[in-house]
């Protein structure tokens, strides 16, 4: 392996060195510098003659006399079963004090693409015990279901929520033990804090055993970034593909990881897009979100739930924007609901679950839950469309009819929606909750719902009628 | 993707490297030739020339590619295999065919340097010919026919470039398609297998004025904004809002002959979903399998970007190539934005001086190009075909003024505008029908007449009339409440209300409602419109409001859709309505 001492630019995160042999793109690359220090990095671009190499650890401590060399291959993740319950750096070295990783394989962390006609299409219900999501925004497994949140909401409280309960209800009344779940946790830029949050949660629930984590903090060179998710994500198409686990993948935050992009961007001097990001943001986003799925003929399956904080609160920025057009959905922690004590405080109307409708019904869930999703999404949008006119004109200017989807709509956000953090609720009660609820309308403004439905849940008060007209 | 001959290949050295854009020194090529780069023989193409330098694009990963490895040229620009075989396949951006991907990987994930070709080279066909020995054929005249599924009678053509001549020999028989089945006298070989540079429209004769409409079995679509056999339609919205629902119910539903489904920089998911669910769908033309009639290009998002800027130019070639055996063709292009920022991240990495928001400054000309190879044709051989192009459309943030929303709306001549909006009110599809508007329909109009009804405009236009009217009235309520307007104006807000609900809705999930015939499109505007009409009437002649509003018939306007014998359902629920408000005065 050459040495070259022959660095004659160095520029932000980057660094340009004269090489007089062949560099392949992505290859990696260790600079050592005067005062002994090794850091790693990546070729970002390669020429005949120069190349600029992108350093993980940030390019401080280097100067012209620091050597490089080229280890000849791309950036690989040394992949092991017993990789679950290790603490990892943002790239990949263990920092829990444990013995040394021996890997089985090591896995080039710039996954290929799964072939679209060897994936399995994700139609197996996750039961999360949240019932924004189970009743209303469905998540599967093999799904990719980002958290749209925003600075001061409690995203990590839901996440952890989530990781916490979700399972498969059916394969667990089977006593069906052929998968394992695993959680893999991906932290990009987060405080400390934030971490330590996941960290004894991971440890209070014993869930840490079952996961494996790998944390980039806030004081971290931020391009150490770009490589985090893929190491977590290597890491979980092992486990899923090769081990048959369930892995759920969180990755927090990635704004952060975006951020980390438009630096290089701008360091390189490239053309920007829109507000500064890469032009190539889009495709850089789905070569990680697009690494979620099944595979057929394989047990497990890798599902992800990505979070990201929406800068200004603004679904239009170009983070929440492009990853809402690659991910299957997106669900929205809400300020409004949260200042109301709501929790979690998932704002159902703009959630979305692309996969649900394939995951639910008959034999999957329960037969009436699609209809009764769409019945509670119409009516509560109608309800938070009337709170706007009893601003003007009072409720009582609007009618009975329009007083019923009112009532309708503050009850399901105390009733459905604020459940509280460590409440686990099981899909039957979600959508008995949630008949409880619609049962509050006349039977006639149910146009969503199959009459059949409607005889069979429909949670009739004749009975306090009857007695109404006796008095 | 066409196995491009060897023999006068140039070789070159690869310069330097940046993702999808690879330069390389000493290559002897033209604009657009295929190149073979690297050691592992990735496969690009040719998209500058500069001094010695030329610049490529490469379809696939460049990993681990460096400078002074060798670049190959075939001489031959990218070019799609045309030939039987074609439908039920599922292809990558550059044609090749997955399963064959998958097989050859023996991976579940896409490798690199692998290539197939984009039909089955060995497989044989029964062939039946069309020509006698004797008979003067020129390019484009169909020789022979071949069963290609059961849906589709494949048409073998003289290829367009073919000077034509005197068929000397003509044999049916099982061939392979390189194997010679028609022979004329100038010594000219045809077979069944075709190659076609994409980035060239095949030759016709003439393009015409559409008059057909494209059934799509959506009310909304068919009623209030038809497409015509050989339009173009661009369906823009914000994520969520239903784009690739709507356009795999056209790709189910609509009655055209082919159906090419160009999964454009998409979900992984969503494509196995197609691939998963068309099989088992029923053509509901014909009733055979849906796939008989389809053909699948899946690029995903992850996959190599460069190929997702010739996925669409694969795709329009195809459709044009069943366009010339006389069918009709719909191709979906989902989406084409991704296919505008494949163009704009290519053409920052050559440093290119950008236009709007980045896009390269010919982004327009490439959307109008690509748009302008649909029609409705009259093709070389004497028949006509047609290809309709339906463009979904990703604007960023759902701002329709973005660029490519723009520019396409400056091209296509229908226009469907999902509406974030509705989509939360769970309104699907969530087609804005203020916003939305056809072209097409004076064109179309006297088919409708015709094959349908005779009032099918009137109608039509009492429908956009209640709709508009409530848009204005809804303004007002928001200030106000219902209550505080004139009677009539409430009564017209409950009828707009079912119009909405029973009739611009429509749930793509419900095995009948899923897909509309127009007879029971026209039919549920005319329950509501007795309604309508009843109602007033018995307003006039005093009956308070609130009790019109509240009649025990007029909920079960809601089920129209989901009722398969929907004749006899309407002709009771009319009377009932009629008679319900006759006995109130």
């Amino acid at each position: 392996m050459k040495e070259y001492q022959t660095i004659n630019e160095i520029s932000g995160p980057l660094v340009y060195a004269e090489v007089d042999e062949p560099i392949g793109y992505d290859e990696i690359v260790e600079i050592e510098t005067e005062d002994g220090r090794t850091l790693r990095g990546q070729v970002l671009e390669s020429s005949d003659g120069l190349v600029a190499i992108q350093v993980f650890e940030g390019t401080s401590g280097i100067d012209r006399d620091a050597s490089v060399r080229f280890l000849g291959e791309t950036l690989k993740m040394p992949v092991t079963e017993d990789l679950l319950g290790r603490v990892m750096d943002g790239t990949g070295q263990p920092i829990d004090g444990g013995p040394e990783i021996v890997p089985e394989s090591r896995e080039d962390i710039i996954g290929a693409a799964i072939n679209p006609y060897s994936r399995e299409y994700p139609e197996e219900f996750i039961q999360t015990g949240v019932s924004a999501i189970d009743g209303m925004n469905t998540l599967v497994r093999g799904q990719k279901l980002p958290i749209f949140s925003a600075s001061g909401l409690p995203h990590n409280d839901l996440a952890l929520q989530i990781a916490r309960q979700a399972s498969v209800p059916e394969e667990e009344e089977e006593g069906d033990e052929g998968s394992e779940f695993a959680v893999i946790f991906g932290a990009m830029g987060i405080t400390q804090e934030e971490a330590n949050e996941f960290m004894d949660d991971f440890e209070r629930t014993g869930a840490l055993e079952r996961s494996v984590v790998f944390a980039n903090l806030a004081d971290d060179p931020a391009v150490e970034r770009t490589v985090t998710p893929r190491l977590a994500l290597t890491t979980a198409e092992y486990l899923a593909f090769e081990k048959d686990y369930h892995v759920l993948v969180i990755l927090t935050d990635m704004t952060n990881y975006c951020e980390a992009l438009r630096e290089i961007g701008a360091a390189r001097e490239e053309v920007p897009g829109r507000r500064g990001y890469p032009g190539y943001m889009y495709t850089d986003l789905a070569t990680l979100y697009e690494r979620a799925g099944r595979i057929q003929g394989r047990e497990g399956s890798v599902t992800q739930i990505p979070i990201l904080t929406m800068p200004g609160d603004d679904d239009t920025h170009p983070i929440p924007d492009l990853t809402g057009y690659i991910t299957e959905g997106q669900i929205y922690v809400d300020r409004d609901l949260n200042s109301q004590g709501v929790q979690p405080p998932v704002n159902v109307l703009p959630s979305l679950s692309r996969l649900m409708d394939d995951g639910i019904g008959e034999g999957l869930t329960r037969e009436d839950h699609g209809d009764v999703a769409n019945q509670m999404y119409a009516a509560y949008a109608e309800g938070e469309n009337l709170r706007d006119l009893v601003n003007i004109v009072g409720r009582e200017a609007l009618s009975d009819r329009d007083n019923k989807y009112l009532d309708f709509a503050d009850d399901f956000e105390t009733d459905f929606i604020d459940q509280g953090f460590d409440t686990n609720r099981e899909l039957e009660d979600t959508l008995d909750l949630g008949w409880d609820l619609l049962s509050q309308l006349p039977k006639e403004e149910l146009n969503r719902i199959d009459e059949e439905f409607i005889e069979t849940y429909y949670v009739d008060d004749e009975g306090e009628e009857v007695e109404a007209t006796a008095d | 993707m066409s196995q491009a001959t060897q023999q006068d290949a140039e070789t070159g050295v690869i310069e330097s490297v940046s993702g999808p854009v690879v330069t390389a020194r000493d290559l002897d090529a033209r604009m657009n030739d295929v190149v073979y780069v690297g050691d592992e023989g990735l496969m690009g193409e040719v998209i500058e020339i500069e001094g010695d330098i030329t610049t490529i694009q490469v379809y696939e990963e460049t990993s681990g590619v460096g400078p002074g490895e060798p670049v190959e040229n075939t001489g031959e620009p990218l070019s799609v295999d045309l030939g039987p075989g074609m439908l039920d396949a599922i292809y990558d951006g550059t044609q090749r065919p997955l399963d064959v991907l998958e097989e050859k990987m023996n991976s579940a994930f896409l490798d690199r340097g692998v290539d197939a070709p984009g039909i089955d080279l060995e497989k044989e066909w029964e062939f039946q010919p069309e020509v006698e020995e004797g008979d003067e054929v020129s390019a484009g005249d169909v020789v022979g026919i071949v069963e290609e599924t059961v849906t589709i009678d494949h048409k073998v053509m003289v290829p367009p470039d073919s000077e034509g001549g005197e068929v000397v020999s003509v044999e049916s028989g099982d061939y392979t398609v390189e194997d010679t089945v028609v022979e004329l006298d100038n010594g000219e070989e045809i077979t069944m297998h075709q190659e076609w540079p994409v980035r060239t429209p095949r030759p016709a004769v003439e393009k015409k004025t559409p008059t057909k409409p494209l059934i799509s079995g959506q009310r909304v679509l068919d009623g209030l904004f038809p497409i015509a056999k050989g339009g173009t339609a661009a369906i823009p919205g914000p994520f969520g809002s239903g784009k690739t629902v709507t356009q795999h119910q056209l790709a189910k539903w609509a009655d055209a002959d082919i159906v090419v489904y160009v999964g454009c920089g998409e979900r992984g998911n969503e494509m196995t979903e197609v691939i998963e669910d068309f099989p088992e769908l029923d053509d509901p033309k014909t009733g055979n399998p849906l796939m008989a009639r389809t053909c699948l290009i899946a690029n995903t998002s992850n996959m190599p970007v460069a190929a997702r800027e010739s996925c669409i130019y694969t795709g329009i070639t195809i459709a044009e190539f069943f366009r010339d055996m006389g069918y009709d063709v719909a191709l979906m292009a989902d989406s084409t934005s991704r296919w505008a920022e494949a163009m704009r991240e290519i053409s920052s990495r050559l440093e290119e001086m950008p236009g709007e928001e980045g896009y390269p400054a010919y982004l327009s000309a490439r959307l109008s190009q690509f748009y302008e190879r649909a029609g409705f044709f009259e093709n070389t051989n004497g028949t006509t075909g047609s290809v309709s192009v339906i463009g979904a459309v990703s604007p960023p943030g759902g701002d329709f003024s973005e660029p490519v929303t723009q520019n396409t709306l400056r091209i296509v001549k229908t226009f469907w505008a999902l509406d974030a909006d509705l989509a939360e009110r769970r309104h699907f599809p969530s087609i804005n029908w203020n916003e939305s508007y056809s072209l097409y329909r004076d064109q179309l109009d006297p088919w409708f007449e015709e094959n349908v009804t005779e009032d099918w405009s009137e109608i039509r236009q009492w429908a956009i009339d209640v709709l508009d009217e409530e848009s204005e009235l809804q303004e007002i309520v928001q200030l106000v409440g219902k209550d505080a307007l004139p009677e009539d104006q409430q009564l017209t807000l409950e009828i707009a209300r079912y119009l909405r609900e029973a009739y611009l809705q429509q749930n793509a999930f419900h095995p009948t409602d899923t897909f509309c015939p127009p007879e029971k499109t026209h039919l549920i505007l005319t329950t509501i419109k007795t309604y309508n009409d009843e109602a007033f009437e018995a307003l006039d002649a005093g009956v308070p409001v609130e009790d019109l509003v509240s009649l025990d018939s007029t909920p079960r306007i809601n089920r129209i859709g989901v009722q398969e014998d929907y004749e006899e359902f309407i002709e009771e629920l009319k009377e009932d309505i009629t008679e319900e408000l006759r006995g109130m005065y």
